[in-house]
């Protein structure tokens, strides 16, 4: 096995441990019904966590940018805002009756469309000039936090509590329907996202470059920013909005795995964000017992670690 | 006159400036010439009593600058650094009456007035004064700023490389207004310039440094030898008499 | 003169508009009651914290030589947040002056930590620097979210998070008029704010006392952070947006611009918060949300009309 192959297997072998200390860690009672509620929850942790690293490193390399991450851009709010807009238009009676995947599908359906529309016109205009097509990124991601609370003060008070409930989704209450269209949806992206490896490979080299050395760049850009809108979906419907984890799973993917390979890359943040996540829920849930800050920490190192690289290549 | 002696200065163990004894002559042009990382900046910082040394003395007509306080020392003696990039929008007029700052602390007279008016005259800035700085052209915004220094109206002015990015006629145009200067109002100007001829042809001393030391100073003419000049840059010149000047050629 | 007519007769309008708006009819029996506990505090409290949250935008502008930065973009509220969970944690009891006070120095320690951050920046991509001060705020809120989280305290921070003025009544903002006082200092020492905005050394071969200057202008910037942070909120953008939009209309110079600046941060949160009473009358959109909206608007319009130079 090559070494990239071992540490790939080590990673897979690291995740499915923690999994298993995940579930049956401290386990009595009513067993059947805990294995449940803790599979459950795995499921949705493991399905955020691959799909916020893979989204990340399939985002850098169409922005080429290792700094950047979809939540930065504000994709996740944009997601927020086709939530509360969906509500906003069937009402909120009417978005509950949909089943959990149906509605799932719908938001990730309009996440799509208007997340290529709107970065993609994002990374065409600023893609020479780094720091202010972050900077647009950012306030952007501002802008649609704005709306969308703005959208939720318009909505009545009833209304308004279907979409605080999808906003605020904790990993205990995953609606089941929800995590089966996710995980097919992650699954399905993930798919495609591999079959592109090699391509994605040499749109990192840049457009001028891909496109002399024949690459159909402009597809394969269109190609993954659907495919990051699908995985972001995926997360933020099953957790909320996250900005920095995927620098967390990224950045740290890059560093061990140490190479360029999308093939490799890919699998190795989505293996590292799940194993981030199940880990840090563990250490919270059951060593700490605060399981709902774990979040807030997960950002809080994922914003440090951004500053820390910002600064660095400021300097080099 | 400006004198020092035995100027000093490290940070770590970094030597920046070493054992600098100077004597700059007032009234006239005087040129800081060397290579790159030489200290010709530091040095000028350190003349304007802005950067601290380390050790030595600095004096200016007999008054150490370092000790003197903020708006004397402003009064005493102008600087300007090196390509001023600045970020507020600021009218011609408004930039060049913050010269007068040191004199009036935020209660302009007549007088000042007066003085504002006259450094636009003595720069040709009077048509441009209404002017936001981000409109003008690189050569424009740097005589802009050089009428600035020139309004704080002091005896001494300390110029850092003005004339970088300057395309020959306005680097020719400042000097020439810098050398009136100097020869009708008796003000004494020191700056770092990288042209050689800039120099040989306006300063009337020169002060060359290398690696944090004086190499040679005195005028011009003496100074600028092929040999000194070979010393200071470690490359070849060729030295030519023109028109009472010398004209200096790599070879 | 007559920009001071128009600015005048506009500030009269908004004021009138904001007197009369609201759930309850001034001409009712208790009209006369009503305008003094309720519509006029309420006025003044936006019309303050909109002047004072512009200057210190300002401010800081000139400070770090970067027109893209403002408080609230320095983790400067997060820092003053911080101390507050801290005083209301440790000493709940203290007096409001004492509050403000921590909050304010809080404020101050924030923005030193940004400085600091600030000096590793290089200046030659001016928008790199709101980004850094962008997560360094993110990052002091996120401690402050856990605080509060841990501490029970997360109502608290909601009502410090999202500036609104549904609150305001008399007796309960009065201390916004200390920004009408820093104001006039602030007008007093408007030269040498504007020396600041040259850099260092610059303001330096002018004769200014560079440092102490330089911290006056961030002990003001703190307080007036402080000021509207405990009285009615945080509000975003307010210190970029106005600045900008005057510096870019009558350029920099304070001396002349500081009314106009302060009197933009007025209109500003004033309109705002009569947009959030009208359109879901008689509910109410909080005014930090209307500005977020219109604030990150015209920041992106800044970032792609300004050119590179910012």
């Amino acid at each position: 096995m090559t070494p990239t192959a071992i540490k790939l297997t080590g990673l897979a072998c690291a995740l499915t441990a923690l999994c298993l200390a995940f579930l049956l860690w401290g386990l009595r009672g009513p067993v059947g019904f805990i294995l449940e509620l803790r599979a459950i929850k795995l499921a949705a942790l493991v399905c955020v966590g691959a799909a916020t690293g893979a989204a990340t490193v399939l985002f850098q390399t169409i922005a080429r940018n290792p700094l950047m991450t979809p939540g930065i851009v504000g994709f996740d709010a944009l997601f927020v805002l086709t939530q509360t807009l969906l509500v906003a238009t069937l009402g909120g009676v009417g978005v509950a009756q949909l089943p959990d995947g149906l509605r799932f599908v719908a938001e990730a359906g309009v996440l799509m469309i208007a997340a290529t529309v709107l970065f993609g016109a994002l990374l065409r205009r600023d893609a020479a000039d780094i720091t202010r097509m972050i900077l647009t990124g950012v306030i952007l991601g501002v802008l649609l936090r704005g709306l969308s609370s703005m959208v939720q003060r318009l909505l009545d008070p009833s209304e308004f509590a279907v979409v605080q409930q999808a906003m605020f989704a904790s990993f205990g209450q995953v609606g089941r329907g929800q995590l089966i269209a996710g995980a097919l949806t992650l699954g399905a992206a993930l798919a495609i996202a591999m079959r592109h490896a090699a391509a994605l490979d040499v749109a990192a080299l840049g457009r001028d470059t891909a496109r002399s050395l024949g690459l159909r760049h402009d597809r394969l850009i269109l190609i993954s920013l659907l495919l990051v809108s699908a995985m972001v979906s995926v997360s933020t419907a099953l957790v909320g909005p996250i900005t920095f984890f995927g620098l967390l799973c990224a950045s740290f993917a890059r560093a061990w795995m140490n190479t360029h390979r999308h093939a490799v890359l890919i699998p190795a943040a989505a293996l590292m964000g799940a194993a981030i996540l199940v880990c840090g829920q563990f250490v919270f849930e059951r060593l700490l017992r605060s399981g709902s800050t774990l979040a807030v920490v997960v950002e809080f190192f994922g914003g440090l670690l951004f500053l820390v690289l910002v600064l660095r290549k400021a300097r080099a | 006159m400006i004198e020092t002696a035995h100027l000093d200065l490290h940070i770590g163990d970094t030597q920046i400036l070493n054992d600098i004894s100077l004597r700059i002559e007032p009234g006239v042009i005087t040129g800081l010439i060397g290579p790159n990382g030489a200290g010709k900046s530091t040095l000028l910082h350190c003349l304007a009593g802005l950067t601290p040394v380390t050790g030595g003395t600095v004096r200016i007509d007999g008054q150490d600058p370092f000790s003197a306080d903020d708006t004397a020392r402003a009064r005493m003696v102008a600087l300007l650094q090196q390509s001023p990039a600045i970020v507020s929008r600021l009218r011609v007029h408004e930039l060049v009456a913050f010269g007068r700052w040191p004199h009036h602390q935020g209660r302009p007279g007549p007088d000042d007035a007066r003085h504002v008016d006259e450094a636009l005259e003595a720069f040709d800035l009077t048509a441009l004064a209404d002017r936001p700085l981000e409109t003008l052209s690189g050569g424009q915004r740097q005589r802009a700023f050089v009428a600035m220094t020139y309004a704080q109206d002091t005896p001494w002015i300390l110029l850092d490389e003005p004339l970088n990015a300057l395309d020959p006629r306005h680097a020719r145009n400042l000097m020439a207004r810098l050398d009136g200067l100097a020869r009708t109002r008796g003000r004494s100007i020191v700056i770092v310039v990288h042209d050689i001829n800039a120099a040989a042809r306006w300063a009337d001393r020169i002060v060359a440094m290398k690696d944090s030391r004086v190499l040679a100073q005195g005028p011009t003419q003496q100074v600028l030898t092929p040999a000194t000049l070979l010393d200071c840059f470690d490359t070849p010149f060729d030295t030519i008499p023109h028109k009472g000047r010398t004209l200096v050629v790599a070879q | 003169m007559r920009l001071w007519l128009i600015c005048g007769v506009a500030l009269a309008g908004l004021c009138l508009a904001s007197l009369g708006l609201g759930a309850a009819s001034l001409f009712d029996g208790d009209g006369g009651w009503l305008l003094v506990v309720s519509r006029i505090p309420r006025t003044a409290a936006a019309l303050l914290a909109g002047a004072g949250l512009a200057l210190a935008g300002v401010v800081v502008q000139q400070v770090v030589q970067n027109r893209l930065v403002e408080p609230a973009l320095t983790g400067t509220p997060e820092a003053a947040m911080l101390g507050l969970l801290a005083v209301t944690l440790i000493a709940p009891g203290l007096a409001v002056a004492g509050k403000m006070l921590i909050a304010a120095v809080c404020a101050l320690i924030g923005m030193a930590g940004f400085l600091a951050l600030a000096r590793r920046v290089p200046p030659q991509d001016p928008m790199l620097l709101p980004i850094v001060g962008l997560i360094y705020g993110g990052i002091l809120g996120a401690m402050t979210v856990y605080v509060a989280w841990t501490a029970d305290l997360m109502q608290f921070l909601g009502i410090w998070q999202m500036g609104e003025f549904s609150a305001v009544t008399q007796g309960r903002y009065e201390w916004l008029w200390v920004i009408a006082a820093l104001a006039l200092g602030l007008y007093r020492i408007a030269d040498r704010i504007t020396i600041l905005g040259l850099g260092r050394t610059q303001a330096r071969a002018l004769g200014l006392n560079y440092g102490q200057t330089r911290m006056l202008g961030l002990v003001i910037v703190a307080t007036l952070t402080a000021l509207v942070l405990v009285t009615v909120g945080n509000f975003p953008f307010v210190g970029l947006v106005a600045p900008n939009l005057v510096s870019r209309w009558r350029g920099d110079n304070l001396r002349a611009n500081l009314p106009l600046i302060a009197f933009g941060g007025a209109v500003l949160v004033l309109s705002a918060d009569i947009i959030g009473r009208l359109v879901v009358h008689p509910f109410e959109i909080p005014a930090a949300t209307v500005i977020a909206v219109f604030g990150a608007a015209v920041f992106l319009w800044l970032l792609h009309a300004a050119p590179r130079r910012a």
